[in-house]
C-alpha cells in the first residue's frame, strides 16, 4: 500500500482535531500517542464528576459534526438522570456521505485520539458498552482501532477499573457493508443489532431514549467525539470562544472537485469564507476554468450557483439586525448562515464544479448513489430516488421529453418530509436545487433527439412487405 | 464446507462482543465467512443462522441488503473503483476502463443484482461502488483490502502487476 500524500496544514488552519494529521514521524501506536500527551486529558476528566463533563459540553456548544449539527450536549442532556437500564454509546464511522473525507485520516492516522474522546463520552455518559461502528471499505481502519483498543486496554485506559477509579468500559468495532443507510443513526442501530439497516420511526426522535437493544443509547460522530477531548482539556467556556456564538469550535471540511488543490481542511468554524475556501485554501479553479457550482455540505446539501445572491441578516455591533446581500462566495463557513442561503453545512464536504461540467451528468451521478442506496423501506424514497434517476438517465440518453424538469421537481418535492429518515431529503435535494438553477441544461435535454424504439415487428418494412 | 479450527476461533471471539444479543454477530460472521471463502454461500448463510440461533432467511436477508456481501465468488484479487461525484469528476470512468481493459474484463454487463464482473482466467474482478469517503484524492480504488488514491493511467500495470 503507498504511503499516503502528507500535507502541510495551511496558515489559515487552526488545527486541533487534526493537529497530529501529517506530521512528520507521527505514527497511530499508542507509544506514540502518549509521547505526545495522549490520555492526558482522560486523566482529568476521571476525576472530573460525570456531570461535570455534560456541562462541559453543554457549555461549549459544541454542534454535532455528522451532518446535521444537532448541539451534542442537549443530546447528551436526553439520558435520564438515574437511568437504570444499560446506556450505550456509539460512535458513528460509517462515513459514506459524498464528498466527506475526515474520519478517514483520525482512523487511520490517530486512532487513540478518537478512542480517549470515546472513553471520556462513556464516563461522562455512565457507559459501560461502547461499540464503534466503521463503514465496511475501511478494512485497515478497523484493524488499526482494535489494534488501538488492544493497546489501550493493556495500558489500563480501557477494560476494568480504568485509572483505579472503578469505572468499567469495553468499546469494540463493528464493520458495517457498505450501505450508505447506516449513517443514519436509527439505521445504524438496527444494523448493529444484526438487522437490515431499516432506520426506525420516529418518535421517539432520539435513540437516547429508545436505542441499542431498547436502551438509552447516544450516537456520535468521529469528529464529534474527538472534540470531547479538547473540551474537557480546555474547558467548554474556552471551546465556545473558537469560532463563532452557535457556530463554536473548529471543523474540518473536505474539498474535492475542480480545484487546484483539493483536500482537507481544519478551520474555525465561521472564519472564511467559501470563496476564501476555494480560491486560497485551494488554489482557486484549474487554470482558464470558471466556477459553475458549489454543492457546501456533502452530496445532499442544496447546490449554489456561482452567480446566485443571498438576502442575509446579520447582527450589528449595537445589536439591531442589519440586512445584506452577498454572493455565493461570500458565504461564511459556518452552519447557520449556511443554512439561511437554502442549503447546509452538513458534513462539511464541499464539491466544486466548473463550466465544463454538465449539470445534468453531474445530478445523474447523484441519482445514482442515492437509487442505489436507499433501504427500499418507504415507497416515496424507494421508488422516487430510482424514478429520478430514470428520467436524469434518459435524458442523457436523448430520449428525453419537455415535461422531464417539471416531473424531476414534482417527484423531488413528493419524496422530501414524507418518509421515516432525513434520506428522503437527502435524495430529493439535489433534484430540487439542480433542477430550480439551472433551468436551462434540464431544458436543453428535454427533448428526443433520438427516435422512440420500435418493436420489429411494427417497422414500415415488415409491415408492407410481409403477410399482412 | 470446512470451517477450520482458527476461523472457528475467531467466530467465537466475534460472538463474544455482543453479550446483550447474538444476532448482532450477523454481520461479523458473514466478515468473516467472505474473507475465508471469497463469498457467501447458501450453506454459509444457513451454517452462520443455526450459530445465532436464527431462521437462514434473517442471514439471507442481509446478504441481499448490504452491498459488500458477495452471493457468487469474485477473481482471485477483487478491485472496486469509486464511481461517485467527486471520483466521477476526477476521471473515475476513464479509470475503470482502463482497468478493464488491463484485466481483459468486459466493461458491460454489470446489473443492480449482481455487480462484479470477473476475467476470463479468474485472476482480478471488478466492481464500481459508491464512495469510498477520500473524495480530495480521487480517483480512487482498493484492489482486496489495500487502497490506491489518486490513480493514474500510467499506475495501472505497476498497480496490477503486484497482484499474482
Amino acid at each position: 500500500m503507498p504511503a499516503p500524500a502528507r500535507r502541510i496544514p495551511h496558515p489559515r488552519e487552526k488545527r486541533i482535531v487534526f493537529a497530529n494529521i501529517d506530521r512528520e514521524g507521527y505514527t497511530p501506536d499508542i507509544d506514540c500517542y502518549l509521547r505526545n500527551g495522549g490520555y492526558e486529558d482522560l486523566k482529568k476528566a476521571v476525576k472530573m464528576a460525570p456531570a461535570d463533563i455534560v456541562a462541559e459540553v453543554k457549555t461549549s456548544a459544541l454542534r454535532g459534526r455528522g451532518g446535521a449539527g444537532f448541539p451534542c450536549g442537549v443530546k447528551w442532556g436526553f439520558i435520564r438522570p438515574g437511568e437504570t437500564k444499560p446506556i450505550y454509546l456509539i460512535c458513528n464511522a460509517d462515513e459514506s456521505e459524498p464528498g466527506t473525507f475526515k474520519d478517514r485520516y483520525i482512523i487511520h492516522q490517530d486512532p487513540h485520539q478518537l478512542i480517549e474522546g470515546m472513553i471520556i463520552s462513556s464516563f461522562a455518559l455512565n457507559v459501560h458498552l461502547a461499540y464503534l461502528y466503521i463503514r465496511g471499505e475501511f478494512p485497515l481502519g478497523a484493524k488499526l482501532l482494535e489494534q488501538a483498543i488492544a493497546e489501550a486496554k493493556a495500558k489500563g485506559f480501557l477494560g476494568k477499573n480504568i485509572l483505579g477509579t472503578g469505572f468499567d468500559l469495553e468499546i469494540y468495532v463493528h464493520r458495517g457493508a457498505g450501505a450508505y443507510i447506516c449513517g443514519e443513526e436509527t439505521g445504524l442501530i438496527e444494523s448493529l443489532e444484526g438487522k437490515r439497516a431499516y432506520p426506525r420511526i420516529k418518535p421517539p426522535y432520539f435513540p437516547a431514549v429508545l436505542g441499542l437493544y431498547q436502551c438509552p443509547t447516544i450516537v456520535n460522530n468521529v469528529e464529534t467525539l474527538c472534540h470531547v477531548k479538547h473540551i474537557v482539556r480546555m474547558g467548554g467556556a474556552e471551546f465556545a470562544k473558537i469560532g463563532t456564538p452557535n457556530n463554536t469550535g473548529t471543523r474540518i471540511v473536505g474539498v474535492s472537485g475542480d480545484v487546484v488543490r483539493p483536500g482537507y481542511f481544519e478551520i474555525e468554524v465561521g472564519s472564511l469564507t467559501l470563496g476564501e475556501l476555494i480560491n486560497d485554501l485551494c488554489g482557486g479553479m484549474k487554470p482558464g476554468r470558471k466556477l459553475k457550482a458549489i454543492i457546501p455540505g456533502g452530496s445532499s446539501a442544496k447546490v449554489f450557483r456561482a452567480d446566485e445572491r443571498f438576502k442575509i441578516k446579520t447582527k450589528a455591533v449595537d445589536g439591531s439586525m442589519l440586512e445584506k446581500e452577498i454572493s455565493v462566495l461570500d458565504i461564511p463557513m459556518d452552519f447557520d448562515t449556511m443554512a439561511a442561503c437554502g442549503s447546509m453545512a452538513g458534513s462539511g464536504g464541499v464539491i466544486v464544479m466548473d463550466d465544463t461540467r454538465d449539470m445534468v451528468e453531474t445530478l445523474n451521478n447523484l441519482n445514482q448513489f442515492y437509487a442505489h442506496e436507499s433501504c427500499g423501506q418507504c415507497t416515496p424514497c424507494r421508488e422516487g430516488a430510482l424514478w429520478m434517476r430514470k428520467i436524469t438517465d434518459r435524458m442523457l440518453e436523448g430520449g428525453g421529453v419537455e415535461s422531464d424538469p417539471a416531473l424531476l421537481a414534482s417527484v423531488s418535492n413528493n419524496i422530501a418530509g414524507k418518509t421515516i429518515c432525513a434520506f428522503g431529503e437527502a435524495c430529493s435535494w439535489p433534484t430540487m436545487s439542480f433542477v430550480a438553477k439551472f433551468p436551462e441544461e434540464f431544458a436543453a435535454l428535454a427533448k428526443k433527439t433520438v427516435p422512440a424504439f420500435t418493436p420489429p415487428e411494427f417497422l414500415s418494412a415488415t409491415l408492407t412487405g410481409g403477410s399482412h | 464446507m470446512q470451517i477450520p479450527p482458527q476461523l472457528l476461533a475467531q467466530i467465537d471471539e466475534a460472538i463474544s462482543h455482543y453479550p446483550v444479543s447474538k444476532r448482532s454477530a450477523s454481520l461479523p460472521l458473514l466478515h468473516l465467512f467472505q474473507e475465508h471463502f471469497g463469498y457467501i454461500s447458501e450453506e454459509a448463510s444457513a451454517w452462520i443462522a443455526e450459530k445465532l440461533e436464527l431462521q437462514p432467511i434473517h442471514i439471507l436477508e442481509l446478504v441481499t441488503f448490504y452491498p459488500m456481501f458477495r452471493r457468487k465468488p469474485p477473481g482471485k484479487h477483487h478491485i472496486r473503483v469509486c464511481k461517485t461525484l467527486s471520483c466521477a469528476l476526477a476521471g473515475a470512468e476513464g479509470l475503470k476502463a482502463k482497468l478493464c481493459e488491463a484485466t481483459g474484463i468486459k466493461c458491460s454487463g454489470h446489473s443492480h443484482g449482481d455487480p462484479v464482473t470477473v476475467s476470463p482466467d479468474g485472476k482480478f474482478s471488478i466492481e464500481s461502488v459508491e464512495c469510498l469517503a477520500s473524495c480530495g484524492s480521487g480517483p480512487v480504488m482498493m484492489v482486496n483490502d489495500d487502497f490506491y488514491e489518486a490513480v493514474t493511467a500510467d499506475e495501472i500495470s505497476q498497480i496490477l502487476s503486484q497482484y499474482k
